[in-house]
């Protein structure tokens, strides 16, 4: 009987099976991508806004504390948007007739709320905290970036779990200074630029982390990881 | 503020594999802030609460209500109002869901069509200037039971203006039988509070004063905090009930004596002629109750003159009130446990005769316009009545309430009522406490309130509900600042000294000479009351209450025909574990209803009992088409209860949608004894053997610890908790507020029948004893958050999982739906969503949720978290402070609502704590020990102070 398949088939069909292996891989790899990508965790990018408010000149160039828009960071879960009448607490004297500006004035005027895009967005499953993270030292630009360089806000970091987790585990790698939270310019001390805290010399985050894990009775890794920390 | 906030959700992991992420991107969401400035004390994420108040019959039981950016989410009691102390009902509970219930009537209706506000008040103005002219001949008004102050001065004002008018008073389960006997005995209309923080021996002639009446979560208070044992040398004080059907009173009680309804009069002369007081017609023996029992009962009251209590319950005649006041008066507990005020009604009233009256005017043709404020009584009016054929011969008939249903479908006008939730009001509570109801959100549907209504009728359209309530307050002359009373007594929930002062009555012992009404105590007698879940039909579109398990006989969506073993086994009708029942037939005065006929252990043998609130024509989508009309065959003369009615087979059978047999840790009730499952002594046995709880047999229970795992120490927070089942009266407050606090689902009766119910707490009855007349045992479980919990070890997903604090954690958002964990859980406290049981549909229920609690979608495993979302808030809020969460600062859902604070949550690890205190006791053990599961929720057993001289 004559041979049904051609020779070749039998290279064909071994390059399939050890092609598919590679498909599978660059598959998985370009799943890996897709999830890592901007396009997934919406990381640095900037999404539009009724106004395109600038945090970098709010907050560099003016000065403006954090908690002056962002009231309610320290005492809730919740940091707090601002209502259009505080924006025209300074907006009703300066930059009154600025076009950009036309959305807030026309807010506060019909008495219609400014519908702000979140951009540092969990799910609803997640009960995140903002006053408890305040409260034990854990500065606005550890998770929401250089926000004083943002002209128009991004989200900085992926909010992912894994994200998350990482200082939970570890939160001497970011802990600072309660008086430093507010700040947008703080950098963690290192060998060149040691950071002198309480009379003490810290030449590092790590020695500094820790001593700060210590005196804010931050929780253990055990207690901050547990599922109901953050999920309920 | 931002929009998805009133409802969060989590699906099954299965949707949302490692990797598939990329496909579930999180939608886009608005932060949405003010435009104006925020309003005062306005914290986003942080939860507002406001005192008011919620009425039921018209009398007031304070409350705060939870609000979260605006939308009230959840009612707690008000621990400063004397009716609460805190505590809350199964009515105050479910509450919110009326709120946001899209079946409450939406637009004023005229004539069937939709019709507008504005032009009701042109014909109210037209009409004024007829009873101007008239002096308001031919103006009738119909109100529930109205001890609101500001009501009754509108009302005042109303018959000033037109003199002729005639107002009328109905609800079906008013206190008309406690009116007529206060008149019997004293000539007068007064109020009676009890003070059973002062009584040593209780008697109730079917009184179920710890779970109904407006007085009753302070009377459940009160007598619990008399019997809290907390070693060998305690006291407990002594209940001793006669019941004609089944309750949480009798449930609780030291001597629980089932009678049928007829009897209880007899048994009530006994007593009396027992303390000298010669009552006609006093007998010599009952059946049922043994004569020596009548003599120690009586020896037992005479040994605590001034420290003891006779309560007559609202189903029995007046001679029976008579009766107690008199026995009160003859043991000298006048004035220490019983305290005579004036009434609380702004104008007492015998209902039943109101409606008996105002359906004569009407059938005379004298009623020309019918104005009916709240309430729905074409649906709740006895039979006999017929108040619906009556109502359609009034010319102009105008509806106000807060569904569209059988009354308003016969009113040619209907004006949908604000929630209490909605509107400004007043209203007194059992001891007279005024209060000052104030709304947390805008009308949802433009509802009036009873006061806005009366306020068009007065003259004055227009008026705001605020201005209305405040205005008479400001006119009272309270204090000299009325803007400081009004902000305090708003803050407070209450306006203090409102309270009404003691009254001196006394007991006008001539009725006690006329002969009792002949009762032939060979038929069928036949007890009506309100349903413990839907009322008097008032709750039937709220599914929390629809679905709630009664008690006892944990029926859900359905009334029933209670009947006793003893009559069942006569008729031959068979429940219990079959799937099926027999559906029965009633016959009393020519009507006839048909239900499930339901056996319950305990009921008086020759009685059976029916609910109202069934068989409703109106309710809505929930309520309408359920179960059979009482009020169908209730005759105007009925009351509480009839005689020689009929009960027959149909030899139709139907399958109750009762829960008794679900996720049972056993099936009947002598092997929860055997496993230990219920631990009881009496006082006495305790004082003896203080440790029998933990010693001789039931030491079985506790087999040295052992695991294979090893321990994990930890030196923080030991969350636990402690049931003491000696407090426990089986009330379900715990249950609705868990479900109000924990967003369950409701499944409806369908899944319910196939065991599907999603509550995270269910109370459990056990019987033990004679099935004529057993021993009740309450026992609420919920997850016991072992310490080596079966549940955790079998989770392929890791979805459930231990924390530090020894919480039994279930990560909805891990699960794929196995159930392995609920097969392997001992207590059967996990539930399964087999549907999407959540409703992710009807816009207004979002706003209801708990914003801090995720909604479970189909396909996840849930269950009792201890409200981690409020240890979570109380741990926080402590963190900041530089400071240790404070013993008592967080209670569970089901804690707080308990009336008799039963349910004590806490610290395990403080050795200061209530709980720890609690478990430290020798009474102390958990449930199936020996599994060595190590339940952190603990109970403590039951004890009973039975009068030594009577054997039962």
């Amino acid at each position: 009987m004559a041979q049904v398949f051609h020779r070749s088939t039998n290279t064909l069909s071994r390059l399939s099976i050890y092609g598919a292996v590679f498909l599978f891989a660059a598959l998985a790899a370009f799943a890996y991508l897709v999830n890592q990508s901007a396009y997934s965790t919406e990381v640095h990018l900037a999404r539009e806004q009724p106004v395109p408010f600038s945090h970098k000149h709010h907050v560099t160039e003016d000065g403006i504390d954090c908690r002056y828009c962002h009231t309610t960071v320290e005492r809730s879960s919740f940091a707090g948007m601002p209502s259009t009448y505080t924006c025209m607490s300074c907006h009703s004297k300066i930059w009154v007739a600025s076009p950009m500006l036309e959305p807030v004035r026309a807010s506060l005027a019909t008495d219609a709320s400014l519908r702000w895009t979140r951009v540092n967005a969990l799910p609803g499953f997640v009960y995140f905290d903002h006053s408890i993270h305040v409260a034990k030292g854990i500065g606005c630009t550890s998770c929401h970036g250089p926000i004083g360089d943002m002209p128009i806000t991004y989200r900085a970091n992926t909010l992912y779990m894994r994200w998350c987790i990482e200082c939970h585990n570890h939160p001497e790698q970011d802990v600072r200074p309660r008086e430093e939270v507010f700040s947008t310019t703080y950098r963690p001390p290192s060998e060149l630029s040691p950071l002198v805290y309480e009379g003490r010399r810290y030449p590092t985050q790590m020695t500094l982390g820790r001593y700060l894990v210590k005196k804010y009775r931050i929780k253990s890794p055990k207690d901050l990881t547990d599922c109901y920390t953050c999920h309920r | 503020m931002g929009e998805s906030e009133g409802n969060r959700t989590a699906g099954a992991a299965s949707a949302a594999l490692a990797g598939l992420t990329a496909c579930t991107k999180l939608p886009t969401e608005k932060i949405v802030p003010y435009a104006g400035e925020e309003p005062e004390e306005f914290i986003p994420g942080k939860p507002l609460f406001y005192a008011t108040a919620m009425t039921l019959g018209g009398i007031a039981k304070g409350v705060l209500a939870e609000s979260h950016m605006g939308r009230p989410t959840k009612i707690e009691g008000n621990p400063d109002h004397p009716a609460s102390l805190g505590a809350t009902d199964v009515f105050g509970q479910a509450s919110v869901l009326d709120l946001y219930d899209p079946d409450r009537s939406q637009v004023v209706i005229y004539d069937g069509h939709i019709s507008d506000w504005s032009d009701l008040l042109v014909v109210v103005a037209e009409k004024r200037s007829e009873w101007a002219a008239s002096k308001g001949t031919g103006l009738y008004l119909l109100t529930e039971t109205v001890t609101s102050p500001t009501l009754a001065d509108q009302m005042r004002v109303l018959l000033e203006q037109f003199p002729l008018a005639r107002w009328h008073q109905y609800e079906p389960w008013g206190g008309d039988r406690a009116l007529e006997g206060a008149r019997l005995a004293f000539g007068e209309d007064v109020n009676t509070v009890y003070k059973f923080d002062r009584a040593d021996v209780i008697l109730s002639l079917d009184a179920d004063f710890l779970c109904s009446g407006p007085g009753c979560l302070r009377y459940a208070r009160d007598f619990a905090d008399r019997r809290r044992v907390t070693g060998p040398d305690s006291t407990m004080n002594r209940l001793y009930v006669v019941e004609s059907s089944v309750s949480g009173t009798g449930s609780i009680a030291d001597h629980s004596w089932p009678l049928r309804p007829s009897a209880i009069e007899s048994f009530a002369r006994a007593i009396a002629a027992g303390l000298g007081l010669k009552p006609a017609g006093a007998p010599s023996s009952l059946p049922g109750v043994l004569p020596e029992w009548i003599a120690a009962l009586v020896r037992d009251l005479e040994n605590h003159r001034g420290a003891s209590i006779v309560i007559a319950g609202g189903g029995q005649p007046p001679i029976v009130h008579a009766l107690a006041h008199a026995m009160n008066q003859a043991l000298g507990n006048i004035g220490r446990t019983v305290v005579y005020t004036a009434p609380v009604e702004a104008s007492p009233t015998n209902q039943m005769q109101s409606l008996v009256e105002l359906v004569r005017d009407i059938e005379a043709r004298r009623a020309q316009t019918l104005i009916i404020l709240g309430g729905n009584p074409v649906y709740t009016a006895p039979a006999d009545l017929d108040f619906g054929s009556s109502l359609e011969k009034v010319p102009l008939r105008i509806h106000l309430g807060l569904y569209e249903d059988e009354t308003a479908e016969l009113c040619q006008w209907h004006i949908p009522e604000a929630h209490y939730l909605e509107a400004w009001g007043d209203a007194r509570a059992y001891d007279g406490t005024a209060s000052i109801a104030q709304p947390l959100i805008a009308p949802l549907y433009n509802g009036k309130s009873a006061h806005e209504v009366m306020a068009a009728l007065v003259g004055q359209p227009g008026r705001v509900g605020h201005d209305i309530v405040r205005d008479y307050w400001s006119r009272k002359n309270l204090a000299a600042d009325f803007e400081q009373l009004w902000e305090k007594s708003l803050n407070d929930g209450f306006i203090a000294g409102t309270k009404l002062e003691p009254k001196v009555v006394t007991v006008k012992p001539e009725f006690l000479a006329a002969p009792p009404a002949a009762t032939a105590l060979t038929d069928l007698d036949v007890t009506f009351r309100p349903d413990p879940a839907v009322w008097d039909g008032r709750f039937a579109n709220n599914s929390w209450l629809q679905e709630l398990p009664r008690p006892f006989t944990k029926l859900t969506w359905d009334n029933a025909i209670l009947i006793s073993p003893a009559l069942g086994k006569r008729l031959g009708v068979t429940s219990a574990n079959d799937e099926t029942t027999d559906v029965v037939e009633l016959t009393y005065e020519g009507g006839k209803v048909q239900g499930l006929g339901l056996i319950v252990p305990g009921h008086p043998e020759d009685s059976v009992t029916v609910h109202f609130g069934y068989g409703r024509t109106r309710a809505g989508r929930v309520g309408t088409g359920h179960g059979f009309n009482a009020y169908s065959i209730w005759r105007s003369g009925t009351g509480g209860f009839g005689t020689r009615a009929v009960l027959a087979k149909t030899g139709m059978r139907a399958r109750p949608a009762t829960t008794q047999q679900h996720h049972a840790i056993e099936q009947e009730s002598e092997a929860g004894f055997k496993r230990h499952i219920i631990q009881r002594a009496t006082l006495a046995e305790f004082i003896k053997n203080p440790n029998f709880a933990s010693k001789g047999e039931a030491a079985r229970m506790n087999p040295p610890p052992f695991s294979l795992y090893p321990e994990l120490p930890h030196n923080g927070h030991a969350w636990g908790m402690a049931v003491d089942l000696s407090c426990c009266v089986g009330c379900n407050a715990c249950v609705t507020a868990c479900r109000s606090e924990n967003n369950v689902p409701v499944v409806g009766k369908d899944e319910v029948m196939r065991g599907r119910e999603m509550d995270w707490l269910r109370v459990d009855t056990y019987y033990e004893g004679p099935p004529e007349n057993p021993r009740v045992y309450n026992q609420p479980v919920f997850c016991m958050h072992c310490e080596n919990a079966p549940c955790e070890v079998v989770c392929p997903v890791g979805a459930t999982v231990h924390s530090p604090e020894g919480l039994n954690e279930m990560v909805y958002n891990r699960c794929v739906g196995t159930r392995y964990c609920s097969n392997n859980c001992p207590y059967k406290v996990r539930r399964f969503n087999f549907k999407l049981y959540a409703d992710f549909t009807t816009p207004s229920l979002f706003a209801m949720r708990n914003p801090s609690v995720t909604v479970r979608s189909r396909g996840v495993m849930e269950k009792c978290t201890y409200c981690v979302q409020r240890i979570n808030v109380a741990k926080i809020q402590a963190e900041e402070e530089t400071r240790e969460v404070k013993d008592g600062e967080i209670l569970t859902a089901c804690q707080q609502a308990c009336p008799t604070q039963a349910l004590v949550f806490g610290d395990i690890h403080d050795p200061e704590s209530r709980v720890s205190k609690l478990k430290r006791q020798s009474r102390n053990y958990g449930l199936l020990t020996d599994l060595n599961t190590r339940p952190r929720t603990t109970y403590l057993a039951r004890l009973r102070n039975p009068n030594p001289e009577i054997k039962e």
